[in-house]
């Protein structure tokens, strides 16, 4: 799962501090594995040194400095074009799809779209195995079939998701 | 208004059962020889689009073009003609004549377009033979297995070598070797022969026997090919 794009989508709905990132990604994504300090600062700056993001205001109330980020438009696109390009196709890819999922919900994007697109290449992918395994010996028949019902438990939960948008939105929209 | 090179197509289909909206603009389109997947969620109105392709259920609204013309411009018996001359039919079960054997079941098609009973059955015992079927040939429905049956019905689908094979749910009752072996079955004869198959399916191992796939949604199906 991509963290940089993550944390840039988390930016789309406002300015926020490192900790504040932190927070909502442990929140809404990071329920096995929160997020690290030193891997939020780490990415905050690669997105700035990119021109993904930009320091929107410094504070120091007393203490140490907290840098408040803003999403560019440049960071915008490369969040719109990262949700809009399907996952290769791989078993355990959840984690990913989910968060995705949820980000377009999030910045108010077509989650259904990304799906559908993501379904595509799945089935894509789906075909290429069929034919090979329609060519194949024994052996390649056995080792695409183990990959074919992989994929089609991912497509199963791309298809249950799909019909479950509107409720996923009622639970992750504030 | 349809893809160009297509074989039959639909555009902008609207069909309500009393108040049920079944299909609501749904458009699609199939080229010669082309296995094209169905799919979409229960009730999303696939088995709608394939009757109204068909021409089993004439829509409420919006064209189908099969050929160059237009399927509700024709008399009844113009599309039971061209049912039985050009199209091909596998449902999920219960498609079979119980009381006729299954060489016989097979041979049905080319019968009711006048070919003579020892020729048909000859050619019907090819297509088994071809679906790996022929040793069922004179039992009758009621005595061969789930899978047995659905490749009898796959041959008489394709007996008459039909232009295009419509297909719903055709491994829905089977279990996944069988569902298999029939799809692989039935796509390699269809291509072989030059057949259009038109496949619905919930099925994502089923539908990758297809070249293409369209989803169906709330009775709304988008062609990509629509889409240009
Ligand atoms: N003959 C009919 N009379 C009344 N309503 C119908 C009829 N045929 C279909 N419907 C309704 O139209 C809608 C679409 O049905 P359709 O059979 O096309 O769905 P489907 O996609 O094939 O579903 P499934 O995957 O369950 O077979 C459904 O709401 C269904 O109840
Ligand atoms: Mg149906």
């Amino acid at each position: 799962m991509s963290i940089g794009h993550t944390l840039l989508g988390l930016l789309e709905s406002g300015p926020r501090h490192g900790y504040d990132l932190k927070r909502t990604f442990d929140e809404k994504f990071g329920h096995d594995r929160p997020l690290h300090y030193g891997q939020v600062y780490a990415t905050m700056s690669r997105l700035l040194k990119n021109g993904l993001v930009e320091v929107d205001g410094v504070e120091s109330d007393g203490g140490p400095e907290r840098k408040r980020y803003a999403i560019t438009d440049a960071g915008i696109t490369d969040v719109a074009a990262w949700l809009a390009q399907p996952e290769k196709p791989e078993p355990y890819l959840q984690s990913t799809l989910y968060t995705k999922v949820v980000l377009a919900l999030l910045t108010g994007r077509d989650a259904a779209d990304l799906l559908d697109a993501q379904r595509s290449e799945h089935l894509r992918l789906m075909r290429i195995l069929t034919d090979r395994k329609r060519q194949g010996d024994l052996a390649d028949q056995l080792i695409c079939d183990h990959a074919l019902f992989h994929l089609e438990a991912d497509l199963r939960w791309l298809e249950l998701t799909a019909a479950r948008l509107g409720r996923l939105a009622e639970v992750v929209l504030p | 208004m349809t893809p160009a090179g297509s074989l039959l197509a639909a555009h902008d289909l609207h069909k309500t059962y009393g108040s049920t909206p079944a299909l609501d603009g749904a458009s699609f389109s199939v080229h010669p020889g082309e296995v094209v997947a169905v799919m979409g969620p229960s009730g999303s109105g696939k088995s709608t689009l394939l009757h109204c392709l068909a021409g089993i259920v004439t829509p409420d609204s919006g064209t189908v073009t099969y050929g160059g013309r237009e399927l509700s411009a024709m008399s009844d018996a113009g599309r039971s003609a061209l049912r039985r001359t050009d199209f091909g039919f596998v449902f999920q079960f219960g498609q079979l004549v119980p009381e006729l054997t299954c060489v016989e079941n097979v041979a049905l098609p080319l019968r009711l377009n006048g070919v003579k009973r020892k020729e048909a059955e000859g050619t019907a015992l090819e297509w088994m033979a071809r679906l790996e079927v022929d040793d069922v040939a004179a039992k009758r429905p009621g005595e061969v297995s789930g899978g047995q049956g659905q490749r009898v019905a796959v041959a008489r689908a394709l007996v008459a070598t039909p232009k295009v094979v419509f297909a719903d749910e055709p491994t829905g009752a089977l279990d996944s070797l069988n569902g298999e072996r029939v799809m692989e079955l039935l796509t390699e004869s269809a291509r072989t022969a030059g057949t259009a198959v038109v496949l619905v399916t919930h099925e994502a191992r089923v539908a990758a026997y297809s070249d293409r796939d369209v989803v169906v949604r709330d009775g709304r199906c988008r062609d990509l090919e629509y889409a240009v």
